[in-house]
């Protein structure tokens, strides 16, 4: 009688706790959105910053024209005169999935406008991030923390600095594509399914599609599986979970045209092939050991190793003579960096001087990832109690993406989702013995949990009151199979688990007004986490960049001068006229002007970059050559003088020299510097007064307020009054932020010199 | 002395082997014939291109790597029918030989498209 219906309150509880999760996974989800449209309501409804804008005009093409005329695009609008081919250079996975969802709207007669779903994808997929979040950290801990984790997650200012609306960018999809894929490998670990290793690889690819991140889950799995190789956690599960995601990842990786065949030539993907052989080694030698008797195999063992040993020293003789041969080792610039932290800066100025690749400072750790950055070694210290497959593989995460976030800015994004699993660990396990100390101290509950604790056949798994007690015991269900055999057998010995577990509860019981206070304490360190949360996304993650304002004291200003001089452009030039600028603006200027320019923000021709360089560190002539060859019409600078923008083309002007003098020697760097110092006064040097870019952005300031005050630099300017000889002057926005200039056309008589012509 | 206790220890363990293998069932047996044929198929593959060359990259690596793939998943197919193994007691045979095809029409669905 007592079990019947101990077995149908459970029951009851367990339908209650599941229709309580799946309220708070809807909530949670509608947070996640809702935090993220501080933009929407603060400014417009506009994509923002440079690469959402490239991959906003992508997806226009492919809704216009269809999915073969993308795959097979090739761009002609940019990197005057070399063009770019889009389809093989792209990561279509953002595009695809914008694309899609349009599609599917619009066929539902729900007519939303490309640049709208392209704005609201990023909040889209947070939401379903943390939902992946969640059934990731249930699979490591149980539902408790998962829920505590997916909480995090739809608030942590890091990913909402990547995917706020208007963030239309990789990252927004590509985040939820790595949770998801994680969440696959542990589930496949976990259960050794061979349905869940295919979908598993299915997500890989997603993932392979949207970001190059990928090679971050390719170099972990493996580092994952030789751990529990090493440490002597090898089971048949392991080899399900990794041999098909290796071969089928590979192949699938191959598919998307980027990636190619670097899928198997490159550096960043042999730690996985290498992984593959040891795995399969590892699972023969388990084989035959389970074959043979003992001093059998310590036979066998002698005779491979000692053949084996010769077999590998020459295989690996031959790869690395092929590794060595190449001058990066195989690695591609970008991930040698990552390892090497200083190499770009010594080799590859491009990408030295891209902000989000320089390393965090401290304070950007507290800012992105808050109060979760002392939450995480609690965390840690809670997944080695038990240490089970998936929480090794937590833990491996969280290391390598703090190493990694410590050597890019950029990366504190790979870093958050692994933050977040840590705290809902560690929060959920705080939040289990503080409740359980409280409950098993009152003195009315108590009654009910001794009889709980003498029910003989479940005791100590499954019949108890909270989902937090029940993620204590998670532990013994990591494994689904052997957990069953767990129970059946703890239906035979009946007095030792109940007397063990009523030890242990009492172990861990504290004091009930230190577990009161402390539960008072975690929430208001949670309330202090939303706060913080919720001020970043508002105030230092919301700026479209593309519009700036500013309080003074009569109100709010506007600085909408970017999309005036795109749309001055678009109105007032022809069709084909080319337009150069630095690199920053390609992608605006193609997407908003629609108009063809030099260089663009996908930077991958650096000698094309260095050429706009040159040109723009060079005096009025050579500068105008240069541009001429290029069939340049017009030149776009940024001035930030006029109203204290401070990113402005005279601040980044010194990599333009760097980046220039790369290639063309004859520009130096110390040219342009007086004593170290780079200035823009009086004292400047003459290299720096006569080169285009002082003269284009500084013509006519004078006339602003008679001195030329240059607030961003904080001086007065050096040349104030010249003329420009090579150039004119066609449009300057209302704030003095995008100046447009126009290549006079070369004069019909050369006065004084004539040129003999040869006869 | 040592070399031919070497030998005998090296026949000894054929031996043992070989009557251990004699015990699996056929089933097993079977699946093992697959993965044999397939991994020598993948080297045939090999041997080939290092004669003809590596032309058509993407021919030549979808053809390694669905003979890899076909024998990994029968290896892990192997896993989970074969009895002795405890973790997958649960789990009934069907479902392996089930995920088993669903897992190789994917692969052979990417292979005939990376084939070229």
């Amino acid at each position: 009688m007592a079990a019947s219906e101990t077995a149908k309150d459970s029951a009851l509880r367990h339908a209650f706790g599941n229709v309580l999760s799946f309220f708070i996974l809807v909530l949670i989800g509608v947070l996640a959105f809702s935090i993220r449209l501080f933009s929407v309501i603060k400014y417009e409804s506009v994509i923002h910053e440079f690469d959402p804008y490239f991959n906003y005009r992508v997806t226009q093409f492919l809704t216009k024209n269809g999915i073969y005329d993308f795959w097979n695009w090739f761009d002609d609008r940019t990197w005057y005169p070399l063009g770019r081919v889009i389809g093989g250079t792209v990561y279509p996975g953002l595009t695809l999935t914008a694309g899609t969802l349009w599609w599917i709207l619009n066929s539902l007669n729900i007519p939303l406008s490309v640049e709208t779903v392209c704005v609201f994808t990023a909040p889209i997929f947070s939401s379903i991030a943390a939902w992946a979040t969640y059934l990731l950290t249930k699979e490591v801990k149980g539902t408790g923390a998962g829920l505590t984790a997916a909480a995090l997650l739809a608030m942590v200012p890091s990913y909402i600095s990547r995917s706020v609306a208007g963030s239309y960018d990789n990252e927004a999809v590509a985040i939820f594509a790595l949770i998801f894929t994680f969440y696959l490998y542990i589930k496949t670990l976990n259960t050794g399914s061979l349905f869940y290793a295919t979908l598993n690889s299915i997500a890989y690819f997603y993932m392979v599609c949207s970001w190059g991140g990928y090679t971050f889950i390719i170099n972990l799995i493996p580092m994952h599986v030789l751990l529990c190789i090493v440490t002597g956690r090898y089971s048949s599960r392991l080899y399900i979970a990794y041999a098909p995601l290796v071969v089928l990842g590979t192949l699938l990786a191959s598919l998307v045209p980027v990636v190619g065949f670097n899928a198997v030539l490159t550096s960043e993907h042999f730690a996985s092939f290498l992984v593959f052989i040891i795995i399969h080694v590892v699972a023969l030698a388990y084989h035959i050991k389970g074959m043979l008797s003992p001093s059998m195999f310590k036979v066998a063992v002698t005779l491979v190793v000692s053949v084996g040993l010769v077999i590998c020293c020459a295989v690996v003789a031959v790869l690395v003579a092929l590794v060595a041969s190449s001058p990066t080792k195989g690695w591609s610039g970008r991930s040698l960096s990552l390892l090497d932290p200083t190499y770009a800066s010594k080799y590859i100025p491009i990408i030295a001087s891209v902000s989000e690749h320089q390393p965090p400072t401290w304070p950007s750790y507290f800012m992105d990832i808050n109060v979760l950055a002392f939450l995480v070694p609690a965390g840690i210290i809670a997944c080695f109690l038990p240490l089970s497959d998936a929480s090794s593989f937590v833990v491996l995460y969280i290391v390598t993406s703090v190493y990694f976030s410590g050597v890019m800015v950029r990366l504190m994004l790979v870093l958050a989702p692994a933050a977040c699993i840590m705290s809902g660990i560690a929060l959920s396990e705080a939040f289990a013995v503080f409740t359980r100390s409280i409950k098993f101290q009152l003195p009315s509950l108590s009654g009910d949990s001794q009889v709980d604790a003498g029910n003989s056949d479940s005791g100590s798994a499954a019949t108890t009151q909270t989902e937090a007690v029940k993620a204590d015991k998670i532990e013994e269900s990591a494994k689904e199979r052997p957990s069953r055999k767990n129970k059946k057998k703890e239906k035979e010995t009946v007095e030792k688990p109940s007397v063990k577990s009523r030890i242990e509860k009492r172990l861990l019981v504290l004091p009930l007004e230190s577990s009161v206070i402390a539960l008072l304490l975690l929430v208001l360190l949670g309330a202090f986490y939303v706060v913080h949360c919720v001020w970043a996304a508002a105030e230092a993650y919301s700026a479209p960049s593309i519009v700036l304002t500013s309080h003074s004291h009569d109100g709010l200003h506007v600085f909408d001068d970017f999309r005036e001089a795109y749309a001055w452009l678009s109105h007032n030039t022809e069709v084909d006229d080319k337009v150069a600028s630095w690199w920053d603006y390609g992608y605006q200027t193609t997407a908003m002007a629609n108009r063809t320019v030099i260089v663009d923000n996908n930077t991958w021709n650096n000698t094309h970059i260095a050429t706009v360089g040159t040109a723009m560190s060079s005096p009025e002539k050579a500068a105008w050559e240069i541009f001429d060859s290029l069939d340049v019409k017009y030149v776009l600078v940024v001035f930030g003088g006029l109203v204290g923008y401070p990113s402005d083309d005279i601040n980044k002007f010194l990599w333009m020299v760097r980046i220039g003098g790369g290639v063309f020697p004859h520009i130096k760097e110390p040219d342009y510097l007086r004593d170290g110092q780079y200035r823009i006064d009086s004292q400047a040097t003459p290299t720096m007064l006569n080169c285009l870019m002082y003269k284009l952005s500084y013509y006519r300031f004078v006339e602003t307020d008679g001195k030329a005050f240059d607030r961003v630099r904080q001086t007065e300017i050096g040349k104030k009054h010249f003329k420009l000889t090579h150039f004119e002057e066609v449009f300057t926005t209302h704030h003095w932020m995008v100046r447009i200039y126009k290549l006079k056309p070369p004069k019909n008589r050369i006065r004084g010199k004539t040129k003999k012509s040869k006869s | 002395m040592g070399k031919s206790s070497t030998a005998k220890d090296a026949q000894a363990l054929f031996h043992s082997l070989r009557s251990a293998y004699a015990a699996t069932p056929t089933t097993l047996k079977i699946i093992d014939l697959y993965v044999l044929y397939a991994v020598s198929t993948a080297l045939i593959q090999v041997g080939y291109m290092a004669i003809v060359g590596s032309f058509p990259f993407n021919s030549f690596l979808s053809g390694v790597l669905s003979c890899a793939g076909t024998a990994v998943l029968a290896v892990c197919l192997r896993i989970q029918v074969n009895k002795e193994n405890k973790e997958f007691k649960d789990l009934p045979p069907e479902r392996a030989f089930a995920d088993f095809v669903l897992c190789n029409l994917v692969l052979h669905l990417v292979i005939m498209n990376f084939l070229g």
